[in-house]
């Protein structure tokens, strides 16, 4: 049978090397299911997160020669096989221990939004009656599994650092998926453009390509927050109109 | 308890699915405080993987549905082994249930008028099933976690419980430990709601992921609840079963209810050749009628693609062990034909099924819309488990709930597609309402710290013992004693034989040995896992042993036959004094005189 290498980080928090660990392969198989054989054979002790390894719960994401993916979704017949395949954990968060990190800011963020708030209902037994075609522009972003990828790849995050300032692409996915749901009355422009930090996006688009569940995150989502705090905030006849009308920014 | 960390909360909900979090929800609503262990992050939980819908009888689509129609449904689906109070429950709480989720920002797909969309889907009548494209799991799962995170609820993210701690008969808290450090809290609570799910991960072919592996089952029953219908899995019939790596993982019956059949190597569509007595009357004579329900026709009966799970699992079986199986020794699953039917068939498979055909593509390279899928069945749900009062769900054990799968009672003998999430949201609303209430009149339970030290040893045993079996090898036997010896087709010989198997990985079990140290160590884990799994194995078989018939999703080759006797009681397990697992035969009580006359009318 053939084999194949698997050059693994091992370690915890600051401190890590990379392993080699070479293990057989089968036709079909994901690089979780490597993960897992070698676990089972080699390394008993080896950290790694997963959950459903149907590539809907989102938690095997990791990198994966160095391209941010899910674990579970990625076939070795996508890699070449004939050098290391190397498996690392997502750089953006705190490392824990060999594949896993800390994700906990990423909840963390997500409860700072305020929540759904529905307009009164439409029918009297409390119903609310919606066309099909606008549910289907929110049920995009209501795909994401929070595997964070997005968050892992964006260089806001990744390379600045920016965590305090700066709610990363999955939770402006989050924040359009709310401000465009067809029942939703709450107002969430003002806080993207201050505490959310969406204009320190510039749409490079490299969350979009990493999306599992391909999600066009920055030309369905992004983007047109970032008109709506364009409009909002530096549309000089908006902004005439709010004096008028006495409506605070 | 110094070296423990202590926790203290009115309500702890063990489980973070859909009705460890709805529980969560109507518990804090009723101004309790409360916990929530999650053995994975939250929502990740098992329930995100459903697919098909929410059972509820809203008569959105077909006004003649309502909840007399479901209740029968689900009674003749279970084989009149359910608990018809829960099932009486369950079908007038459901539409309500669902409706609230949409009030907290869940979007369903719609009718032309606007309201929730309903489909069809296996067992059921009327088109009943609420969903989302085949995402529905995950809509509910994040709808109640986005709705849940604003209410106060203390999260504990990729935590384990492993023992539950009592006071006198009365719950006083679970000990357990968290995954990221490996440190051990205790968690006082007045009452303990479990909402853990199912055991799948008992089993080597099986839907489930990792988190199956029957803790609340079996801490329950370590705990001194009762236990009850234990014989009957459900196995899906519709699993992926190639590439071998990817064997299991569920193909939607919403597959089926867009229009989907199966056919064997010769093309046959074997379903039509064995419909049980009891659904004749509601099951189409030819293919054209089949095609024309699953488009809408109201004067058309269902195909029997869309009979309930056991049959079809069980006609799949037949067909593959006859020689008239696939390649891979399955059926084909055929939901690509259509394009014979209605234009852009292409477009609309993608609409309707897009998470099917993103897996088929990516993992199996199968483009859905222009061939078919083989399949085969799969272990996919427990019916049994925590025998619990109708309403209020608490089980034997005073301050003990459970809710969803790791409850028994709604199911019977076979659950129909599409009443697990409900069942997780109607009686996840009743847990976490009555859990509250219980914790409002009652005070905290004393912990006994010799209880934690027993607890504390027993899970750093793996640690201490150097060179004995591996974790994940002994898991690997299990599910393989559990998939072959008493799986969907069962018989007295192999189910002893499985015992005898189970006493041996038991005592493997209790000397595996692990590396590392407890920081998120997967062995460890795995190596703690085993206690319930091997508890909730050696129960499954057991109560199959006892059932001397076949019913529902339990299957006797020696006992080919349904036997009337058997259907007049539930079969429940007990740890007795002496540690001994022990079983009796409750009667079922008899129907209320209105539904007993429901079930006459719908037949």
């Amino acid at each position: 049978m053939a084999t194949a290498t698997f050059r693994i980080w091992r370690g915890e928090r600051s401190s890590g090397q990379f392993r080699d660990y070479t293990t057989e392969v089968a036709a079909g198989m994901v690089v979780l299911d490597a993960v897992h054989q070698i676990q089972a054979e080699q390394a008993v002790d080896l950290a790694v997160r997963w959950n459903c390894k149907a590539g809907k719960c989102g938690s095997c994401s990791a990198e994966i020669n160095g391209m941010p993916k899910l674990m579970c979704m990625t076939r070795l017949n996508t890699l070449a096989l004939d050098k290391p395949v190397t498996i690392e954990p997502m750089k953006a968060f705190p490392h824990v221990r060999d594949l896993v990190t800390d994700v906990s800011w990423n909840y963390e963020v997500k409860q700072r939004i305020p929540m759904f708030k529905p307009r009164p209902p439409d029918a009297p037994d409390g119903t609310w009656r919606i066309a099909q075609e606008d549910v289907e522009r929110v049920q995009e972003f209501r795909k994401c599994i929070e595997c964070y990828l997005c968050q892992d790849v964006c260089h806001v995050l990744r390379e600045h650092q920016m965590h305090e300032q700066f709610i990363g692409p999955r939770f402006l996915v989050y924040a359009a998926a709310l401000e465009m749901h067809p029942l939703d009355v709450g107002d969430r422009v003002q806080d993207l453009r201050t505490q959310f930090g969406i204009g320190l996006c510039n749409i490079t688009k490299c969350c979009t390509k990493v999306c599992p569940e391909g999600i066009t995150i920055t030309d369905n989502a992004i983007i047109p927050l970032k008109e709506r705090v364009v409009d909002r905030f530096f549309d000089p006849l908006s902004k005439l109109f709010r004096i008028f009308a006495g409506r605070k920014t | 308890m110094a070296e423990y960390i202590p926790h203290e909360h009115d309500v702890l909900v063990i489980g973070a699915g859909g009705a460890g979090l709805r529980a969560a929800v109507e518990a804090s609503a009723a101004g309790a405080r409360v916990a929530v262990i999650s053995k994975s992050l939250l929502g990740k939980a098992h329930t995100v993987m459903a697919e098909g819908g929410i059972a509820a009888a809203m008569g959105n689509v077909d006004d003649r549905d309502n909840w007399r129609v479901h209740f029968a449904d689900t009674m003749r689906g279970g084989q009149y082994l359910s608990n018809w109070r829960m099932a009486e429950l369950h079908a007038k709480e459901a539409p309500a249930r669902v409706r609230e989720l949409e009030a907290w920002g869940a979007l369903f797909d719609r009718t032309r008028d606007g309201q929730i969309l309903q489909r069809n889907f296996g067992g059921h009548r009327y088109p009943r099933l609420a969903h989302v494209g085949d995402r529905t799991g995950l809509e509910m799962i994040r709808t109640l976690q986005d709705h849940g995170i604003h209410l106060g609820l203390d999260v504990f993210m990729e935590h384990t419980i492993v023992r539950l701690l009592k006071h006198g008969e009365q719950i006083a808290g679970a000990f357990g430990y968290d995954r990221e450090r490996g440190r051990f809290h205790v968690f006082r609570a007045k009452a303990v709601v479990l909402a853990t799910g199912g055991i799948g991960r008992a089993y080597k072919i099986t839907s489930n992921s990792w988190e199956y592996t029957g803790d609340g089952h079996s801490l329950a029953y370590h705990a001194g609840a009762a236990l009850m219908d234990m014989e009957f899995v459900q196995f899906h019939p519709t699993g992926m079963i190639w590439p071998p790596s990817v064997r299991g993982i569920l193909v939607t019956e919403g597959v089926r209810g867009e229009g989907g059949v199966l056919r064997n190597r010769n093309g046959e569509r074997f379903m039509f050749k064995d419909i049980p007595p009891l659904y004749v009357s509601q099951t189409a004579n030819s293919e054209e009628e089949g095609w024309r329900y699953t488009q809408g026709d109201k004067e058309a009966r269902r195909p029997p693609e869309l009979l309930t799970r056991d049959h079809v699992a069980r006609c799949i079986r037949r067909e593959v062990r006859e020689g008239r199986g696939s390649p891979h020794g399955g059926v084909f699953l055929d939901i690509a034909w259509i394009k014979e039917r209605i234009p852009n068939a292409t477009e609309y498979i993608k609409k309707k099924l897009p998470s099917m055909y993103h897996q088929f593509k990516q993992l199996a390279d199968i483009d859905i819309t222009q061939e078919p899928m083989e399949v085969g069945p799969t272990t996919h749900y427990m019916m049994g488990g925590v025998r619990v009062g109708a309403d209020s769900q608490m089980s034997d054990v005073p301050g003990l709930f459970a809710a969803g799968e790791c409850a028994a009672g709604l199911h019977g003998a076979n659950r129909l597609g599409g009443n697990s999430l409900s069942d997780l949201l109607v009686f996840g609303q009743r847990a976490g309402e009555f859990a509250a209430a219980f914790a409002k009149k009652n005070s905290f339970g004393n912990v006994e710290s010799a209880d934690l030290k027993s607890a504390e040893d027993w899970a750093l045993q793996p640690f201490d013992q150097k060179g004995s079996d591996n974790p994940y090898a002994v898991q690997h036997k299990l599910q393989e004693v559990m998939q072959d010896l008493v799986g969907i087709v069962r018989q007295e010989g192999e189910m002893i034989q499985a015992l005898e198997r189970l006493r041996e990985l038991k005592a493997a079990s209790e000397r595996v040995s692990v590396d590392g140290n407890r920081e998120y160590n997967g062995g460890w884990h795995t190596a703690l896992d085993l206690h319930h799994l091997i508890t909730v194995s050696e129960i499954v078989t057991r109560a199959a042993l006892e059932r001397k018939e076949s019913r529902g999703a339990h299957f006797r080759d020696d006992f080919p036959e349904k036997d009337k006797q058997f259907g007049s009681f539930n079969i429940v397990a007990r740890k007795g004094v002496d540690g001994s697992m022990q079983f009796s035969r409750e009667p079922i009580p008899p129907m209320r005189a209105d539904l007993q006359q429901i079930i006459e009318e719908m037949k």
